[in-house]
């Protein structure tokens, strides 16, 4: 029973650092322009996607190279998506943000249906499949480098934030975006730096997580809805409530797939989300909020 | 008469149409459709762009009344129509029940919750295989009767869906211009102010978000009866966008906008069948383009147009301005 239960906590925290790194990615974007970004999991499936495309095949790339490769190019869809669908509709309310980015999402996985078809993709492992073993639990090398990956890019993000410059332009500019203009800070430029380390973010969990998961023109979908799930039961705009929220949503859902039934763990996590909802709307890590008249 | 003149050219174009066309695929088989979704987005648009209340979840409402009506009818032999009252009181009750906690929420948390109890109740259709048929659907749905006149060619559903669609236009058309479609209007403007107004907003959010529902529970059952098949892939979280994207590309706050985009985001797909691969990219693209650069939707945009054209002294304003009145008078 206890080595089971071992076993579901292992997957939920790889499963929950993939979420956390997606909601990570959402509230970067909705503190930096007031914008839900519906396409977040598209960054995760274009990492996955164009990594696997590029190592793929006699002339490809080694991995590791193709890996930056990946990174760079969801990056430039970021940054793409920022200039030319979210800054033209600057001041739009959000229920037409929320159309524009959800019309970007479709957008993207049109493009990747496109390209890459409707096949399901597998990734090499990074360092090989032999498991080690915890108890009767087993674990994977790779479990172990989407727990590290996530937990080094969260604390890069933390530490992005707190202590440079250009991170600290752009909580200035979610504060206060004419403000920060008046100090000298770009805030253009800022939007699409906010963009390109969402994308940069998503394209990770991307990579690090489909050799274990496998992935197809349509994986982003869900993801992107459980890292919406996630920033919001943490709180919207908390970068590291939204971490929280992604490692509670990937135990919850690994422990209620184990323990209660598969078939209902993705409607066991949205149950737990509405109730959080109703009892604390503004997520568990949130500041409570009066609104404005 | 000239309130509702719109109503009357629209009605006299559904009519006329079959009698044009009367085997054409486009009008008879398309065209049904249509009309489902124009059922779909009316009520939609009274809960999103009248009252202002985002719902990423209709599909659900549409998905409860369509399998209430297949399993009843299917399964158990019940009359159509007592199972059809019977999928209107079953989402009446579950909209009752979650409208208070979930309208209690704004913006993108508002967003969220009823996309999640849309994901759930699509779940719950997967899931009960024994009852739903899970994930391959449900099929032998008997089809309407009417008076004993039994509904089953294309035209002739063309007809039912038609009056259907017709009267709930009108429904929508006389509910924003009484009395509780301008607290609902108030209500869009600024909750506090609607409330200093008088207007009990919780009663009033509930009221529209429960119409809502049962609109969409009344044409999932007239979907599941027509169609003779229900599968959960019809009412997933896929379909709740396109219902808010009808709403939004036609324009909010605007029944005929409702109609405009339920109609061409019906017809779109058809058309784009040309371009085969091209077609999620395309939809994708237009959903974008339209939003960016005509944010008021389609149909709402070219009507200031058009007014504007019209009264060249006349502002888009004051043309906004004379739709607030609208009904005042």
């Amino acid at each position: 029973m206890w080595d089971q239960i071992l076993q579901f906590l292992i997957t939920g925290v790889t499963v929950g650092a993939t979420y956390a790194l997606v909601a990570l990615g959402f509230a970067i974007i909705y503190n930096a322009s007031d914008v839900v970004n519906f396409a977040q999991g598209e960054f995760v499936m274009i990492g996955a996607m164009t990594a696997i495309a590029l190592s793929a095949g006699d002339g490809g790339l080694p991995l590791p190279l193709a890996l930056i490769g990946a990174v760079l190019i969801t990056i430039a869809v970021g940054i793409l998506l920022q200039r030319f669908a979210i800054a033209p509709a600057r001041g739009a309310s959000v229920v037409t943000t929320i159309i524009i980015t959800i019309g970007a999402s479709i957008f993207l996985r049109g493009v990747a249906l496109l390209v890459w078809g409707k096949d399901i993709f597998a990734m090499p492992h990074f360092s090989g499949e032999i498991p080690l073993h915890i108890g009767n639990a087993t674990l994977l090398p790779q479990n172990l480098w989407v727990m590290g990956g996530a937990a080094l890019l969260v604390m890069g993000v933390h530490y992005f934030f707190n202590h440079t410059i250009i991170g600290k332009a752009i909580l200035a500019c979610s504060c206060n975006r004419t403000a920060a203009h008046l100090v000298g800070i770009n805030v253009g430029l800022m939007m699409l730096v906010a963009y390109g380390l969402s994308a940069f973010l998503g394209a990770m969990a991307g990579i690090l997580v489909a050799p274990i998961t496998f992935t197809s023109y349509d994986a982003g979908v869900m993801l992107g809805l459980k890292g919406f799930s996630a920033a919001i039961l943490g709180g919207m705009g908390n970068p590291m409530g939204a971490v929280a929220g992604g490692l509670a949503l990937g135990l919850i859902e690994s422990l209620a797939a184990g323990l209660i039934s598969s078939g209902y763990k993705d409607a066991i996590g949205f149950i737990i989300l509405l109730l959080v909802l109703f009892i604390r709307p503004s997520g568990m890590f949130g500041k409570v909020s009066a609104e404005r008249v | 008469m000239r309130r509702l003149a719109g109503f009357y050219i629209l009605a006299a174009g559904v009519a006329l149409l079959p009698v044009f066309f009367p085997d054409n695929y486009f009008i008879t088989v398309v065209g049904v459709t249509a009309g489902i979704h124009v059922i779909l987005a009316v009520s939609l648009n009274l809960l999103m762009g009248y009252a202002g209340q985002i719902s990423l979840g209709h599909a659900a409402f549409f998905g409860i009344g369509a399998y209430t009506s297949a399993i009843l009818s299917a399964r158990y032999g019940w009359n159509p129509w007592l199972a059809m009252l019977t999928g209107l009181l079953l989402t009446g009750v579950i909209a009752y029940f979650i409208a208070r906690p979930i309208l209690r929420l704004k913006g993108h948390y508002l967003a969220m919750a009823t996309l999640g109890f849309g994901i759930i109740i699509n779940i719950v259709l997967v899931q009960n295989g024994q009852l739903t048929g899970g994930p391959d659907g449900l099929g032998d749905i008997p089809s309407l009767t009417i008076f004993g006149w039994e509904v089953d060619s294309d035209l002739h559903w063309y007809g039912v869906i038609g009056v259907a669609m017709l009267a709930v236009i009108w429904l929508s058309l006389n509910i924003i211009d009484s009395r509780s479609g301008r607290a609902l209007r108030a209500l869009h403007g600024s909750e506090v102010a609607a409330e200093m107004m008088g207007i009990n907003t919780t009663t009033t959010k509930t009221g529209v978000f429960v119409l809502a529902a049962l609109i969409a529970s009344f044409a999932g059952s007239l979907f599941s009866h027509q169609q003779g098949f229900v599968s959960p892939g019809s009412f997933s979280f896929f379909f709740s966008i396109e219902l808010v994207t009808m709403v939004v590309l036609g324009g909010m706050a605007s029944t005929y906008g409702a109609v405009f985009g339920a109609i061409v985001l019906t017809f779109l797909p058809e058309l784009l069948v040309v371009f085969e691969d091209y077609e999620v990219m395309i939809f994708g693209a237009i959903l974008m383009l339209t939003m960016i650069f005509l944010p008021q939707g389609i149909f709402v945009g070219l009507r200031n147009l058009a007014y504007k054209l019209r009264k060249k002294n006349a502002t888009p304003d004051s043309i906004a301005g004379k739709e607030q009145n609208r009904g005042t008078a």
